[in-house]
């Protein structure tokens, strides 16, 4: 046996330290959970890595999961160890090589974080919906149910597969364990190199095809033999799980760690026994070791082969006192007679018995159940609800467990306070804000602990659905017993709050033990802390005598020159209270890690961080508890009181935390929401806000435009529409003659909703005269002025809209009057995609479909709870949907043939009841060319009376002409997504919907990275960026979208910046949507994921027009038509270096710090791509130039 | 012609030395400024701000904000295991490389303004093979409580943390902004300093008026610049030990003249290289050459300090009755 190194990490981590050391090819894609483990394989290829046989791996990123898997289905072929890692979608769209693959009895291991399959809804989150997916395409199937397991099965999977000639794929929960970090054995690479035998890698290689001994296979069969051929692959099933056994049983003696096709754990004469796999197996595990101590006759049986599952191995792992049995399954399968594993249970024991091989003495009762669908909690207490119901003279069957289904009635009730978690282990929960560095601290926490002392330790981190303001819960457990947990911590003896104001929002000691320590980061003195705390959280504090202690770690952060992060401090204080490590002890420790940490970033950081810890031990101080509760500050309700009821009952609940507690009847049974409800989500996340100065406006409307939020905004009214207005809300003339005479004009903040990002300020080009330092927008802190601005937003909604008619909305002035129907999501601060999202509902919100691709607009624009695409008083608004990542511009093309033909029935029908509505109306109707907003409105009229004349009419062709009016009126479909789809994934898609001349507007978000994932690398990301999958930084240029598109000739396509030229990007707009065919804007999309402070964000586009690395074009292919060159240039000449641009953002600028040869090569390299770039263009734009003929109107 | 010179203490073949400028950091411009007669190099600097933004910057957007953003985005960049460059690494390496090409004497630059960790480059410099180490102290005492001493005593103090961590020959580019310039060159001769460059050529912002912003703009010295560092350098000849260095406006081979015989023991030039190409250098040459040989001079030595303040007969020229003077001739 080898000796151990105990590490900490995560499963995704385990399964890729597996994978990357036996491969030679590796083909990655990103899809959360699993993208983390491509991105390891890229780092360690980009570090030079090796793998077991001293050679590194070949890891190659490619369009979609459909092209990882063709490419490993390929590099397999051709004799190459391959590999690659999935989830969810991705693993959908592996299915059809898989089935190749399998066919061609081909070895290879597949490593999937299980994931929700998108149905009602998509999720990110973990189950077997995935998984179960793919077992009929003759993969073995091996589950993990820990991350100890990960690294484990991965092994034992990539062994079995040479030696079987079955590929496998391997699964773990995704999350659950791909994000849980542990403390694991490795495995070491001599137990690596004496897993994988060099005769099963030779005899793999021989199957190579190769001209030098040629062969061919993926033949075309009939059906004389197909069938045939079908069966062959029979007796290398057969022996799999005796492979995998064998497997198991070398690995126990390498490591000691045993392991079975089917674990049981429990009483050998247990009657009532669960069987299940995943990481609930380990919860269900815990539970059962307790309630053995209390004489119970229960048993668990966990299952790791699942395909080919073998009836007997199954069978001989049950006891053989067995009566009743719960198989659960973490999928659905509606309209199924069972859920998969429940079948295959079924089948099993039937089989036995009729076989007559059944070790049980009677037929054991079996009962199917559901439970933790995307990663839905699975605790101690609801298996044993199950082990319970089991003892019940008719348990139910096909039931769920973890919800309250009021409408099937499959739910099984559980005991809330049933509780197994051991005293003797730590538990703690942290609360923190995404970037103020929480999780990394407890990421560090966890390695102290666990590298430095016995214990055994656990972490599990929990992010909200916002990209903004996201709240972090971090979950800590230590013991000195392997920790089984597999749930969150429901009593916890430790409770850290790093962000004061989440004691307003949240129930932060909901889960503290009696007599816990309670730890707060305090704006306030010790003298003073207890006084602002609210009156329940002083309630809590003082019925559950918690210990409690504050700190003001931003004043020490300030004062160590940490700016806003209070990572170390907080870490510093849970060591200096915990009593986990001595206190001096712990110190020494945490400067060790933060030397390991931030030293190879230099010297001045890691000082930096020193100091923070000194003076922490300083700052930190035990609060004195009185005997009661005496603060005035207590909480509202979380939403306004006339809000809908849906909001009130769902929504609220939702933004609460509370959204588990939902009853299934309150859920809307096909996935339809209302829209417009992100605004009764008050989330106060700024710290500064802005505020309007009137007299220094000059009324542009570019802060109200670049707005990321449509916090800002401004309106055009009637001096009498002032009355009743608040005595703080601000109002001046109009200027300039777009409005009439005596119309008033106010910029308005919402100063609950806004984030701070501060592009607004940034971008405002209005000067004080007096002071040059005061604009006519600046910041202020938002507490003092959030009643009154409250009040004042609230009077500006009630306001009237400007008439749209009378708006010119080709100025960006004018745009700004429109009414954004995109508001306050959960984007980003400072976000480069939301202010073209926003703009394109401004100008055709009331007339808009949008397909969203899945990604970061997506998420921001449908995840639950609340929704940020909205309506009018009209009642009009977008409709949005999403289907897919790679599907969108299909989807979007969809509406508009559906869209088109209903039109088209309505004109038929139309013409049929002329006589009936009336010759005149109709021909209008019909001869509408619906070009701008007046055309429009007066068709709408035009409609509404149609409308009301066959509502008087009863045939059957009024009532379905009545269905099919509004369509009469022009719709706008638009396709919306970022470069991973569109330069990517979709790009297919995208090709051949451009190409059908569908009159389509497609807006690509181009942040030159796949943001949602994390920063991979798109076919959009440009030379020398450094990013996830481009560890090494990008070798090769962009990928030319816009050209490919103006390939065709009927194509509309424009190239904009809004930071850089908003006029530019408001035109194009305008003429994608006038444009009768396909249109396509690429927008430039500044992205946190390029490493710079988004406030500066408008500077940056500048840049990146102003070097050349962003073009401005229209190519307009009405043009020809009135002898005019359909490409314009609308930026000019480069006038500064690409580098100029490249070294204000850390994805360019950190490759200089990783490989400055390398930098400097690339750094070359890009801007000769920009060069050749421009000339081409130039040229381009002057091909007419002879005639003298340029649209640059 | 002999035209050597000794600088701190370096041999240089002619009295023309590159100033600290980003064509010093391009191997082929350093070479070209080799061929054409430039006698010593002196890098561009390196910045205390420059190396404490990077590892600030990159700790920020690595670790912090581009954390923790959600669940699919628990990061946005790889994190590779090594890092280099955040400790100059990139400029040693120039530095290295420039000086295994060139027989020249390389000077090293560290340009800060307070008394940090950054002081700690001296040594690399150093280690990593430059003949002498010129500090460019730039502070702009914006603080209207900041007493003039205390600036002063700010100077000395980086001066002798430098001196400390360095063998190898130190020279402070001053600023003409001392209320007495001769008593801070002597409190820096005094702390060690081996050379006296005059004088830094402080960049004042420019205003946009369009944008109502104060804007960096790089500017090039005029001719005229060279009367402040010719004014003192004869001042301070003779009167301090370290070797003195003359910058500012230098145009021709007269100019380098007019330098060494105010006492200077070489002369800097930057714009110049801007503005006419890295080759002036010995079209200035040239001009030394001619002159000296029309006049009969042998060697730079003979004239070095001969016009300078001990040595002029009418000192009047160097004091307050010049400016009376000048002000009558207008």
């Amino acid at each position: 046996m080898t000796t151990s190194n105990k590490i900490l990490i995560d499963g995704n981590e385990a399964a890729a330290h597996i994978a990357y050391r036996v491969s030679e090819v590796i083909a990655i894609y990103p899809i959360t959970p699993s993208s983390n483990m491509g991105e390891w394989a890229d780092a360690w290829s980009a570090e030079a890595t090796p793998n077991i046989w001293g050679t590194i791996p070949n890891v190659v990123e490619m369009q979609s999961e459909g092209g990882a898997a063709g490419a490993v289905h390929g590099a397999l072929q051709a004799g190459s160890l391959s590999t690659t890692f999935t989830a969810s979608q991705g693993l959908l769209l592996m299915i059809p090589n898989m089935y190749k693959i399998a066919g061609e009895l081909t070895p290879t291991v597949f490593h999937i974080a299980a994931r929700s399959l998108a149905a009602q809804a998509l999720s990110i989150f973990g189950d077997h919906s995935d998984v179960m997916s793919a077992r009929q395409t003759g993969f073995a199937m091996l589950c993990s149910n820990s991350v100890q397991e990960t690294m484990d099965m991965a092994l034992i999977a990539h062994a079995a597969t040479l030696q079987a000639s079955v590929p496998f794929v391997h699964f773990f929960d995704g999350f659950r364990t791909s994000h849980e970090v542990a403390k694991i054995d490795e495995v070491s690479d001599s137990t690596i190199k004496a897993m994988i035998h060099d005769e099963d890698v030779m005899n793999f290689r021989e199957r190579a095809l190769t001209p030098d001994r040629p062969v061919i296979r993926g033949t075309a069969q009939n059906p004389d033999v197909y069938f045939q051929g079908r069966e062959t692959c029979n007796p290398f099933y057969a022996r799999t799980p005796q492979i995998v056994d064998d497997c198991m049983k070398s690995f126990a003696k390498l490591t000691g760690r045993k392991y079975d096709l089917f674990n049981y754990v429990g009483a050998p004469d247990a009657e009532r026994v669960i069987v299940m796999m995943g990481s609930g197996a380990e919860a269900a595990h815990e539970l059962v070791d307790v309630l053995l101590e209390r004489g119970e006759k229960i048993g668990l049986l966990k299952v790791r082969l699942y395909r080919p599952f073998s009836i007997e191995r199954f069978v001989q792992a049950l006891p053989k006192t067995l009566k009743s049995l719960a198989v659960l399954d973490r999928t659905k399968e509606p309209g199924a007679i069972g859920d998969p594993l429940y079948l295959d249970v079924v089948t099993a024991i039937t089989e036995t018995f009729q076989n007559g091989a059944a070790p049980f003495k009677t037929f054991p009762k079996i009962f199917g159940g559901r439970y933790g669908l995307s990663s839905k909690e699975f605790t101690p207490a609801m298996i044993k609800a199950v082990y319970d119901e089991l003892k019940k003279e008719r348990p139910k069957n096909h039931f769920t467990i973890g919800i309250n289904d009021d409408v099937s009635h499959t739910s099984l009730e559980w005991d809330k306070n049933f509780s197994i978690e051991k005293e003797s282990t730590f538990r703690g929960i942290f609360w923190g804000l995404g970037a103020d560095g929480t999780v990394s601290a407890n990421k560090n926490s966890i390695k102290i602990i666990g590298e430095e002392t016995e214990n055994f330790a656990q972490g599990y981190f929990v992010y909200d659905s916002k990209k903004s303001g996201s709240v972090t819960t971090s979950y800590l457990r230590f013991g000195k017993n392997p920790i089984r947990s597999s749930y969150l911590i429901s009593t916890a003896n430790f409770v850290a709050c790093h962000q004061f104001q989440f004691l307003e929002q949240f129930d932060v000691l909901e889960k503290a033990a009696p007599g816990a320590t309670f730890l707060l980061n305090s704006p306030y003195s010790k003298d003073q802390v207890w006084d602002h705390l609210p009156h329940s959280v002083q309630e809590t504090i003082i019925a559950k005598k918690l210990n409690f202690h504050a700190i003001d770690a931003v004043k020490v952060a300030r004062e160590t020159g940490m700016g806003g992060r209070v990572n170390t401090i907080m870490q510093t204080c849970f060591f200096a209270i915990s009593g986990i490590l001595p206190a001096d002890e712990s110190i020494a420790k945490i400067k060790l890690a933060i030397k390991k940490t931030f030293g190879k970033k230099g010297d001045e950081i890691v000082n930096q961080n020193y100091k923070a810890v000194d003076m922490t031990v300083q700052n930190l101080f035990k609060v004195i508890v009185p005997q009661r509760a005496t603060s005035k500050i207590v909480l509202s309700s979380a939403v306004a009181d006339h809000a809908p009821d849906f909001v009130k009952q769902v929504t609220c609940a939702i933004m609460a935390g509370k959204g588990d507690e939902l009853p299934v009847s309150k859920i809307p049974h096909d996935g339809t929401y209302p829209v417009g409800t992100t605004k009764w989500e008050k989330r106060n996340i700024a710290q500064d806000i802005p505020v309007w100065e009137s007299d220094i406006c000059i009324q542009c409307g570019k802060c109200a435009f670049i707005c990321p939020h449509g916090v800002i905004r401004s309106k055009v009214y009637e001096e009498k529409d002032l009355s009743g207005a608040p005595a703080t809300y601000k109002s001046t003339k109009t200027k300039g003659n777009d409005f009439g005479a005596g119309t008033l004009y106010t910029i308005q903040v919402a100063p609950e909703d806004c984030t701070g990002c501060e592009l607004c300020v940034e971008i405002c080009p209005a000067k004080s005269k007096t002071d040059s330092s005061k604009k006519a927008i600046n910041m202020a802190p938002q507490r003092p002025i959030r009643e009154t601005e409250k009040a004042n937003w609230d009077f500006f909604l009630i306001i009237p809209e400007y008439d749209r008619n009378k708006i010119k909305s080709h100025t960006v002035k004018g745009s700004q009057i429109l009414q954004p129907l995109f508001e306050f999501s959960g984007a980003c601060a400072g976000c480069g995609e939301t202010p073209y999202i926003k703009l394109a509902t401004q100008l055709f919100g009331d007339r808009m479909l949008v397909a969203n691709a899945t990604g970061c607009s997506s998420i921001y624009g449908g995840n639950l709870p609340t929704t940020p695409y909205t309506h009018e008083t009209s009642g009009r608004g977008p409709a949005w949907s999403n289907s897919l990542f790679e599907d969108n511009a299909e989807f979007g093309l969809g509406y508009r043939l559906a869209i088109n033909k209903k039109k088209v029935q309505a004109e038929e029908l139309l013409k049929k009841l002329s006589s009936q509505v009336g010759d005149s109306l109709v021909t209008s109707i019909l001869n509408s060319n619906q070009t701008d907003e007046a055309e429009i409105f007066a068709q709408r009229e035009r409609v509404a009376v149609l409308k009301d004349k066959i509502s008087k009419i009863s045939t059957s062709d009024a009532k379905h002409l009545s269905s099919l009016a509004d369509y009469l009126v022009k719709k706008s479909v638009w396709i919306i997504g970022g470069d991973g789809w569109a330069y990517d994934i979709g790009y297919g898609g995208l090709d051949h919907v451009l190409a059908s001349g569908a009159d389509v507007n497609v807006l690509v978000l181009d942040t030159e990275v796949y943001s949602n994932t994390g920063g991979q690398m798109s076919k959009s990301t440009p030379i020398g960026a450094v990013a996830k999958f481009a560890a090494a930084g990008r070798p090769t240029g962009k990928k030319d979208l816009g050209l490919l598109a103006m390939s065709y000739g009927h194509v509309y396509v424009a190239k904009v910046a809004m930071g850089a030229n908003d006029t530019h990007t408001l035109k194009a707009f305008l003429e994608a949507e006038r444009y009768p065919g396909p249109s396509l804007i690429i927008a430039y999309s500044p992205c946190i994921a390029h490493g710079y402070n988004l406030r500066y964000q408008a500077t940056q586009q500048k840049m990146a027009v102003d070097s050349g690395h962003w073009h401005l074009y229209r190519y307009n292919p009405d043009s020809p038509q009135k002898g005019l060159n359909p490409f314009v240039m609308d930026s000019k000449t480069p006038k500064t270096q690409l580098k100029d641009y490249m070294d204000q953002e850390a994805r360019f600028k950190m490759l200089k710090k990783i490989d400055p040869a390398r930098a400097e090569l690339l750094y070359g390299k890009a801007q000769q791509f920009v060069n050749e770039k421009y000339k081409f263009y130039d040229a381009l734009a002057k091909m007419n130039q002879a005639e003298g003929k340029t649209d640059q109107t | 012609m002999e035209l050597q010179t000794d600088y701190m203490g370096l041999k240089l073949k002619n009295p023309i030395v590159a100033s600290a400028c980003p064509l010093t950091k391009d191997l082929d411009r350093v070479k070209e400024m080799e061929e054409s007669g430039v006698a010593g190099i002196i890098l561009p600097s390196l910045f205390e701000e420059e190396i404490s933004y990077d590892q600030h910057a990159m700790d920020q957007f690595l670790n912090y904000s581009t954390h923790s953003v959600g669940s699919e985005a628990t990061s946005f960049f790889p994190e590779p295991e090594n890092f280099k460059n955040f400790e100059g690494e990139e400029y040693l390496e120039s530095l290295r490389r420039i000086k295994a090409s060139v027989g020249i004497p390389i000077i090293g630059s560290l340009n800060g303004s307070t008394a940090g960790g950054w002081v700690k480059y001296a040594k690399l410099i150093q280690e990593a093979g430059a003949d002498a180490l010129e500090l460019n102290i730039f502070f702009i005492p914006t603080e209207v409580n900041l007493t003039g001493a205390e600036v002063e005593n700010r100077y000395v103090e980086i001066l002798k943390l430098v001196k400390a961590q360095v063998s190898i020959p130190v020279a402070i580019k001053m600023t003409p902004f001392f209320s007495s310039i001769g008593n801070m060159a002597k409190r820096f001769d005094d702390a060690g300093a081996n050379g006296l460059v005059l004088f830094n050529r402080f960049q004042g912002p420019d205003f946009d008026l369009d944008k109502l912003e104060a804007a960096m703009k790089p500017s090039f010295s005029t001719h005229s610049d060279i009367r402040l560092p010719l004014h003192w350098t004869a001042i301070l000849f003779g009167k301090v030990k370290a070797s003195l260095a003359a910058t500012r406006g230098i145009k021709s081979g007269i100019d380098v003249l007019k330098m060494i015989m105010a006492g200077a023991d070489a002369t800097m030039i930057t714009s110049l290289f801007y503005q006419e190409g890295v080759y002036c250098a010995s079209r200035i040459i040239k001009e030394m050459t001619h002159w000296m040989e029309e006049h009969e001079y042998q060697s730079i030595r003979q004239m070095k300090g001969s016009m300078s303040y001990i040595h002029v007969a009418d000192k009047s020229a160097f004091v307050r009755a010049n400016y009376m003077k000048m002000l009558r001739a207008i």
